[in-house]
């Protein structure tokens, strides 16, 4: 009975420290995201951007954080309270959950000890990815049912089939890319890309990448599949009856599922905390360790950048565009790319 | 026959185009590679990536300024004349003319003594413009016979409570030129 009940504290410990530093850290990381996409905004459109709260106005996010915070709090009395406190709440968890298992770096070596950057390297990795992101559109469908809103109601349908429509296309562009790697483990799947003579998985599943940016991008509910929240159409979408901190969860776990989303595909098809041209086994760990989650960051922030470029230049899909482009484009592109390499596999490879 | 040929099909009302610069837009249907959007929105990205480069045209304002026109029309300035004399005579006819009906005024005598205060042997002795309701179109500084109401090249600094847009005669006074000449060349601007 006692060896059952037994906690390896030192691993508990560790796995709490790193849990603790990856939120906050993905916390902060969304914060400068806002900032940062407001001058990417206005740099590509010929302006300064925020340059008023201290130098370059670094301290934007958190004159917006404080703006957000000292709003009234208002919950509307026709709608269903409970719920409408639950819906940003499980936007923010389920943004939040999914760097669970992103490999960050490989291990670092502290007083012997191997402590792995990563919180959880299940062997159902990807799939655990795909659930959480599902459980991330009930914050959408919740927030908009329980405003008792139509604008909001219609916006959360909308988000909810759209993010259903696009899972779809996603997945089955995950499925060619799992049938090379073999496996759904993310931290397998990244040792597998930096192994000598292996290439990144964007070298054999290009279309497979293509297609999951573009899913990324609806998931995500960024332009040009911002559909939930169309301004011009729905006022302000779901989040509409939503104010103060409620309204700000709402915003930040964009900010945080782009975040995520841009560190799960640097990790499937960019080598994840993979340096290119660099032996890794050549340096001692804890320097391995800091250049891979060096060269991590530079892949999010790249695509990061991805994601707002895009914004700024794509006006937003209509609706229908949307789902032909979903359903009659990508997933029999999906499709094919799978056949494609099924074949290849079993015709080359299989022999 | 250009116009003929530029003119959509008929069922239009018989509609002729005046120019030919219309353009007729042609609507084949997509090909799928223009269907999956793909190439059309990596041309846009780098249309605005080139902007990136571009100067901005951003002037920084409280620390920069746009230079105005000489004809800009900005805050008013009641003007003197050169011995420092106040040249309004409270004749009320930029009141009149003021379609924003922004002016108002009290007129008072000239005491004996107080020629070198006042021009004309009336003067205003209140003299106020609401800078909220004014909408700077200069017809007092046409109206004005006295040559003593200006719009200068500055405009109303923003302020918290609508009191302080009630301009009287202490901010719209010139300084005098005799007692504090460098302040009334401020006032004028250098370039006058
Ligand atoms: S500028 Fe025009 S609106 Fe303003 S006070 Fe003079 S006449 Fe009135
Ligand atoms: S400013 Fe000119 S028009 Fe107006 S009251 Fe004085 S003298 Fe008359």
């Amino acid at each position: 009975m006692t060896t059952l009940l037994a906690i390896d504290w030192a691993l508990f410990t560790e796995k709490l420290i790193l849990i603790v530093i990856i939120v906050f850290a993905s916390l902060g990381i969304a914060l400068y995201m806002t900032y940062g996409e407001r001058k990417v905004a206005g740099i590509l459109q010929d302006r300064p951007g925020p340059n008023r709260a201290g130098p370059f106005g670094i301290f934007q996010p958190f004159a917006d954080g404080l703006k957000l915070i000292m709003k009234e709090e208002i919950i509307p009395n026709t709608s269903n309270k409970a719920l409408f406190v639950l819906g940003p709440g499980l936007a923010m968890t389920a943004a939040l959950m999914t760097c669970a298992v992103v490999p960050w770096g490989d291990h670092l070596e502290i007083f012997g000890r191997k402590v792995a950057l990563q919180i959880a390297d299940i062997n159902v990795g990807i799939l655990y990815v795909f659930a959480v992101v599902s459980v991330g559109v009930y914050g959408i469908m919740i927030g908009g049912w329980a405003s008792n809103n139509k604008f909001s109601l219609l916006a959360a349908l909308r988000g909810a089939s759209q993010a259903i429509s696009y899972e779809l296309a996603m997945g089955l562009s995950l499925i060619a890319v799992l049938m090379t790697t073999g496996t759904l483990q993310l931290g397998e799947i990244v040792k597998q890309q930096m192994a000598p003579g292996h290439l990144w998985n964007i070298a054999y599943q290009p279309l497979a990448f293509i297609i999951f940016l573009v899913c990324a991008f609806a998931e995500c509910n960024r332009t040009p599949f911002d559909l939930p929240e169309a301004e011009s159409e729905l006022n302000q979408g779901y989040h509409q009856e939503y104010s103060s901190m409620k309204l700000g969860f709402y915003l930040f776990s964009e900010y945080i599922n782009m975040f995520i989303s841009s560190a799960i595909m640097s990790t499937l098809f960019f080598g994840g905390y993979d340096v290119p041209f660099l032996n890794e086994s050549l340096l001692s760990p804890n320097v391995a360790a800091l250049v891979g989650i060096i060269a991590l960051m530079a892949k999010i922030v790249f695509f990061i950048f991805l994601f707002m470029w895009v914004r700024w230049t794509v006006p937003r899909f209509r609706y229908d565009q949307l789902m032909n482009l979903g359903w009659k484009k990508l997933v029999p592109l999906a499709l094919a790319n799978m056949l494609i390499t099924g074949a290849v596999i079993l015709l080359w490879f299989n022999k | 026959m250009q116009t003929l040929k530029s003119s959509p099909p008929s069922g239009d009302r018989g509609m002729q185009a005046l120019t030919n610069r219309s353009k007729i837009l042609e609507r084949k249907p997509m090909t799928f590679l223009e269907s999956i959007y793909l190439w059309n929105i990596l041309k846009g990205m780098m249309i605005t990536f080139s902007h990136i480069f571009k100067k901005q045209p951003t002037i920084h304002y409280p620390e920069q300024t746009r230079p105005f026109s000489p004809v800009f029309r900005g805050l008013h300035v009641l003007n003197r004349d050169e011995e420092g004399r106040e040249r309004c005579t409270a004749c009320g006819l930029c009141a009149v003319a003021c379609p924003a009906e922004a002016i108002t005024m009290e007129a008072a005598e000239r005491l004996p003594g107080e020629e070198n205060l006042y021009r004309e042997e009336k003067y205003a002795a209140r003299y106020e413009i609401n800078m909220l309701r004014c909408i700077f179109c200069g017809l007092c500084e046409e109206a004005c016979p006295k040559d003593a109401i200006y719009l200068s090249e500055t405009f109303t600094p923003a302020s918290f409570t609508r009191e302080s847009f009630i301009y009287g005669k202490k901010d719209l006074l010139i300084p005098d030129p005799v007692t504090k000449p460098a302040e009334f060349a401020a006032a004028k601007g250098i370039k006058n």
